[in-house]
């Protein structure tokens, strides 16, 4: 690459809950600041700037809350930038930071996404009634299970898929500290026979509501080579589309094909099965796990589930998707992407703990949002990009 | 690293309250269609999109996902939002084009500020656990700092006036401007003769010591800018205008905690982009005495032209007034009239965040 | 000097438009530091807190603005202390705490470094307050922990006779599970906004054609797509659609889903069918409804066709169709809506 070498130096994140209410919003992105600025060994006059992420300010009730947080972000003075992309916000809001360091302007920058769901109700927030439509809406579930239901009739998945995505990414869960939900008794019976809310998406296959944050620290090609085990950016790609348009194909849309296709060829990947050691991919409801599989082109269109059904993406699989448990373990939605990406930093430097992946060399980090239209990603590396 | 430019600038109309939708569809198509025009360029041609607005403008999450729909996104394109003012999606874009990824961006900007009460939604701006619980609007907050300025001796009731007065005459050049007129700072302080029988000189103390005429109008509307690398930015206009520098930063949110006469992240953002030597500087100050401030830290002299398009005071379309004032920058080298030229941009309340951007003649 | 800013009349060709209320007790958790504070305000006691530099901030600050230090040393500061700045609201808006008359003031406690932002209540005379004044907190009756516990300040010297009329006083603060009263949790913090939502003056036309039981779509003239609503952008070719189609109230389901699940702010009970409607020589389907058959006999390609409400029910809305319901004909094959999925 002509620009600038990349490198995360540091993560961290809170511990995700439902209800956080033993700390306030700055004491949360604190939590997840603290752990990543200890993890990457920078002091506050190392910091040269601080991106923030976060979805849909109604959560929470504060416009633009990065205003109010600028204390506890030891912004003051510095540049402060604030990104909303929907869903992919906690991933786009990573790209944005790297771009600081990248394009030459900037040493070492905090990044931090967070959401604290308790404040609010998202179900509310995300269901508000516009005048003049049909109040049919019911959240986020509501929205993609007719596009999981379109994915069943379009590859003749088995039905049990979605569970082995829900069993497999709590038992993950279950060894990952950090995450919301650890449930490591957790079934594929046992998700079959949880209560079915939007149908096909069944309870133990839908992402919780939580509170938290994540944080990483970003810096260019000179600080990478002092960290003791940086990981570095091979690969960056971003796409958006309209939400709806006629003929738009919503079980696998093209921004997100573009985005893979565009990363793969920048970080000079041939065969993504073979060549991507473990994914972090943005997974709210189990069956997103094979549809992204198809759009990332780690499988071809109708085949995701197969790679799924027969154990590939657990943890000794070919490909191990969400060794941290992912989105289904842990949801602070705006920080949501921001986690699978640094969780694909921690694998490849090695700081993974119990879900780490032996030998992980090379990690993918994924996030989408709105309706399934924005997609931003990153490919990191143990290695120093060529 | 890559130099960048601004090759087109195009705003709506600034308008009291338009009936278009809160996404700002109707507004952004025609505009960009102006700079489509201008440039040559299509939609296709351009490497990178970032756009500013907020949703409490629009009083529901996500609004700003179907203004997409204005760019007409299908094949997919390489987008990014801020929550911000779109003159921070100048810098995402700005950035972006120096690592060398693209070498054109499109930025833009919308805002209905009219669907809402605008100065009390912006008090969900404030702290949400002290401050925003007692709703203090965005105009009284400003008032407070401009009495600490007046009762130091920092200003004047008649540099404010001066300063509004100057603002509504330059406005009458800009067709796209909310008002203008004729008018000197005896008038606007009440102390000039008048033929009106129910003048009260009390009357326009709307937020005391704040005047009517101290504070920028409620406003809807939209902006976008086209950016390209220097090299391509040849081929797109005459006269391209260099970012020979940009920078923002900000202060602490505790408003009791600083001097609210100053602005330290305007000063900062100033001294790292160098003021020397500019001739016209587009200032984003909804207030009169937040001008004062603004150019006092970016040490803007006397023969510096000061908001020659009327600036945010006679048109303030949240979240694209302080794009517009780059690209209003921006305009006087694309049309030959100037050489060095300073855009500025505000967010927050009483001028918490600062982005200071000079522009060269390539 | 003229201020041009006249509104047009509605008329019938002007875009519809209606109020969007948004509504909600935000629920706070305030932290450690925040959570003493509110605590001894229920106490009717003020804490600020000790930054890096030494300085006392009032109301406190968890982390410090030069250092971004953690901070954690509470002290007391008094109720009384010095107007600094203000300026003078004189039609207070909706949740501000005085509800006549009054100054905002930033006022610097005795024993406090920074100022406090908070009302000043003079019994609605702008000419009885000033800078340097000496003021003094006006508690609320029943303090709760919350930072509105501080009703107001008035003046030290010749407060106003009568108390001032305040907003709502805000929902009682949740104190640490066992029940211990020197830390609050959580604070309520109600916002409440309106709007005026606007529709396109395409999605009017075709909202104008629904309340005379129409289904009006407009065609893209870039792709000759078919839109309903009708949009200010084609998604894929940034134009207004134009050319108007009438389509029939018959179509098919592309897909569904069955909601199960109860939510806050829910209109309709579930159990529903929440389907995309492709109507016929429409190129792109609709959110609505599907009753008149079992939920489980909803299926992927069903003709369906819509059951209006009664007439003088109608209006400028898709509500005018209360459900869409099977037609019994045969469903659609796949491959004619498989590109709608």
């Amino acid at each position: 690459m002509a620009e600038q070498r990349t490198a995360v130096l540091g993560t961290g994140q809170t511990h995700h809950r439902s209800k956080r209410t033993d700390v306030s919003m700055p004491g949360l992105l604190r939590e997840a600041v603290d752990r990543a600025m200890a993890d990457a060994d920078v002091a506050w006059s190392d910091i040269d700037a601080v991106v923030v992420g976060k979805a849909p300010d109604l959560f929470e009730g504060v416009m633009m809350p990065e205003l109010f947080l600028a204390d506890a972000l030891g912004a003051n003075g510095k540049p402060l930038l604030r990104v909303h992309t929907a869903g992919s916000v906690g991933g786009s809001t990573a790209l944005v930071a790297a771009s600081l360091v990248r394009s030459g302007v900037h040493r070492r920058v905090l990044t931090v996404a967070f959401e604290k769901q308790s404040e609010s109700n998202a179900m509310w927030a995300l269901s508000i009634r516009v005048p003049f439509t049909m109040p049919v809406g019911a959240g986020a579930g509501g929205y993609f299970a007719p596009h999981v239901r379109s994915y069943l009739r379009r590859s003749g998945a088995p039905e049990h898929v979605g569970a082995i995505v829900a069993a497999k990414d709590r038992r993950n869960g279950a060894l990952n500290p950090y995450a919301h939900l650890r449930q490591s008794e957790i079934t594929v019976d046992s998700v079959q026979a949880s209560q079915m809310l939007w149908d096909p998406i069944r309870y133990d296959e839908t992402c919780p509501s939580s509170d938290g944050a994540c944080a990483m620290v970003i810096g260019d090609e000179q600080a990478g080579d002092d960290a003791p085990d940086p990981a570095w950016i091979h690969a960056t790609a971003m796409r958006t589309e309209p939400t709806t348009f006629a003929g738009r194909d919503q079980v696998s849309p093209r921004a997100g094909r573009d985005a893979a296709t565009a990363l793969w060829h920048q970080a000079g990947i041939t065969d993504p099965l073979s060549q991507v050691d473990a994914a972090e991919i943005y997974v709210p409801f189990s069956w997103f796990e094979p549809m992204w599989l198809e759009n990332l082109g780690f499988a071809a269109d109708g085949e995701g589930w197969k790679l799924t059904e027969a154990g590939e993406t657990a943890l000794g699989g070919r490909l191990p998707v969400n060794p941290s448990g992912g989105v289904l373990s842990s949801n602070p939605i705006g920080a949501s992407g921001m986690l699978r990406f640094s969780e694909a930093a921690k694998q490849v430097m090695g700081r993974a703990g119990e879900h780490q992946v032996d030998g992980a060399r090379t990690a993918l980090g994924h996030a989408y949002g709105g309706g399934s239209q924005y997609f931003s990603m990153w490919l990191v590396g143990s290695g120093k990009p060529a | 690293m890559t130099e960048v430019a601004v090759v087109a600038f195009a705003q709506a109309p600034n308008v009291r309250r338009t009936h278009g939708t809160t996404n700002g569809v109707e507004m952004l198509v025609p505009i960009f269609d102006e700079v489509y025009t201008r440039t040559g360029l299509s939609k296709t041609d351009i490497g990178f999109w970032c756009s500013g607005s907020s949703d409490y403008l629009a009083g529901r999450a996500f609004s700003f996902i179907s203004a997409v729909d204005a760019i007409g996104a299908f094949p997919p394109i390489h987008e990014s939002h801020v929550e911000m003012d779109a003159a921070w999606a100048l810098y995402e874009a700005w950035l972006k084009i120096r690592t060398g990824e693209v070498d054109t961006a499109l930025v833009y900007g919308f805002g209905k500020s009219s669907a809402g009460e605008l100065r009390r939604v912006l008090s969900l701006q404030l702290d949400p656990y002290t401050v925003a619980p007692l709703w203090p609007d965005s105009v009284s907050i400003a008032a407070l700092q401009a009495r600490l300025g007046l009762e130091s001796g920092r200003w004047t009731e008649q540099d404010l006036a001066e300063v509004a007065a100057r603002s509504r005459r330059d406005a009458a050049d800009n067709p796209r401007a909310q008002f203008s007129g004729e008018t000197d700072v005896a008038t606007l302080l009440g102390s000039a003769p008048t033929t009106e029988p129910t003048a009260d000189p009390t009357a326009d103390l709307v937020a005391d010591p704040l005047r009517r005429h101290d504070i920028a109008p409620v406003t809807d509307g939209a902006a976008v800018i086209v950016l390209a690398s220097a090299e391509r930015a040849r081929d797109l206009a005459d006269r391209p205008a260099v970012i020979s520098g940009i920078d923002h930063r900000i202060d602490t949110p505790s408003l009791g905690a600083r001097d609210l006469t100053t602005s330290p992240s305007t000063r900062l953002a100033g001294e790292a982009v160098g003021t020397d030597g500019v001739e016209v500087a587009e200032l984003h100050a909804p207030f009169t005495h937040q001008e004062l401030i603004v150019r006092d830290e970016l040490g803007l002299g006397d023969d510096v032209r000061i908001n020659p398009s009327g600036g945010a005071l006679t048109g303030n379309p949240m979240f694209s007034a302080g794009l517009a004032r780059i690209g209003e920058a921006a305009q006087r080298i694309l049309d030959g009239d100037a050489t060095r030229t300073l855009g500025h941009a505000t967010s927050g309340p009483a001028l918490q965040q600062n982005l200071v951007t000079v522009l060269e003649r390539g | 000097m003229t201020a041009v800013e006249s509104e047009p009349a509605e008329t019938p060709e002007q875009p519809l438009s209606a109020p969007l209320d948004i509504g909600f007790d935000y629920t706070r958790s305030v932290g450690p530091v925040l959570g003493r504070f509110m605590a001894a305000l229920a106490q009717r006691r003020i804490l600020g807190v000790r930054g890096s530099d030494g300085r006392v901030h009032v109301p406190p600050v968890e982390y410090d603005p030069g250092t971004a230090e953690a901070l954690d040393e509470l002290v007391d500061v008094a109720g009384e202390g010095t107007v600094v700045s203000w300026s003078w609201i004189a039609d207070p808006l909706a949740g501000q705490p005085v509800q006549r008359p009054f100054a905002w003031a930033l006022v610097r406690l005795d024993g406090a470094d920074t100022a406090l932002l908070h009302a000043v209540d003079t019994g609605g005379d702008p000419t009885s307050v000033h800078t340097g004044q000496r003021v003094r907190v006006r508690w609320a009756d029943e303090p709760v922990g919350h930072i509105r516990d501080i009703a107001y300040f008035v003046p030290v010297a010749d407060p106003p006779a009568d108390a001032a009329p305040t907003a709502p006083a805000p929902p009682a603060a949740a104190t640490g599970a066992d029940d211990d009263t020197t830390t609050v949790d959580t604070v309520v913090t109600p916002v409440q906004l309106s709007y005026t939502h606007s529709a396109s003056p395409e999605e009017s036309r075709y909202l104008r054609a629904l309340a005379d039981g129409r289904m009006l779509a407009q065609r893209c003239p870039g792709c000759d797509k078919v839109y309903i609503p009708p949009r200010g952008a084609c998604p894929t070719c940034g134009v207004p659609t134009t050319d108007e189609v009438d389509l029939p109230d018959t179509g098919i389901v592309t897909t569904f889903c069955i909601v199960n699940v109860p939510f806050l702010g829910q209109r309709i009970a579930p159990p529903y069918v929440g389907a995309y409607i492709l109507l016929d020589g429409a190129d792109i389907p609709f959110l609505h409804l599907v009753l008149g058959c079992e939920a489980s006999e909803v299926r992927m390609g069903m003709r369906v066709r819509a059951a209006w409400k009664p007439r003088e029910e109608w209006s400028t809305t898709l509500e005018n169709i209360a459900h869409f319901e099977p037609t019994g004909e045969a469903d659609a094959p796949y491959a004619s809506y498989a590109h709608h999925l």
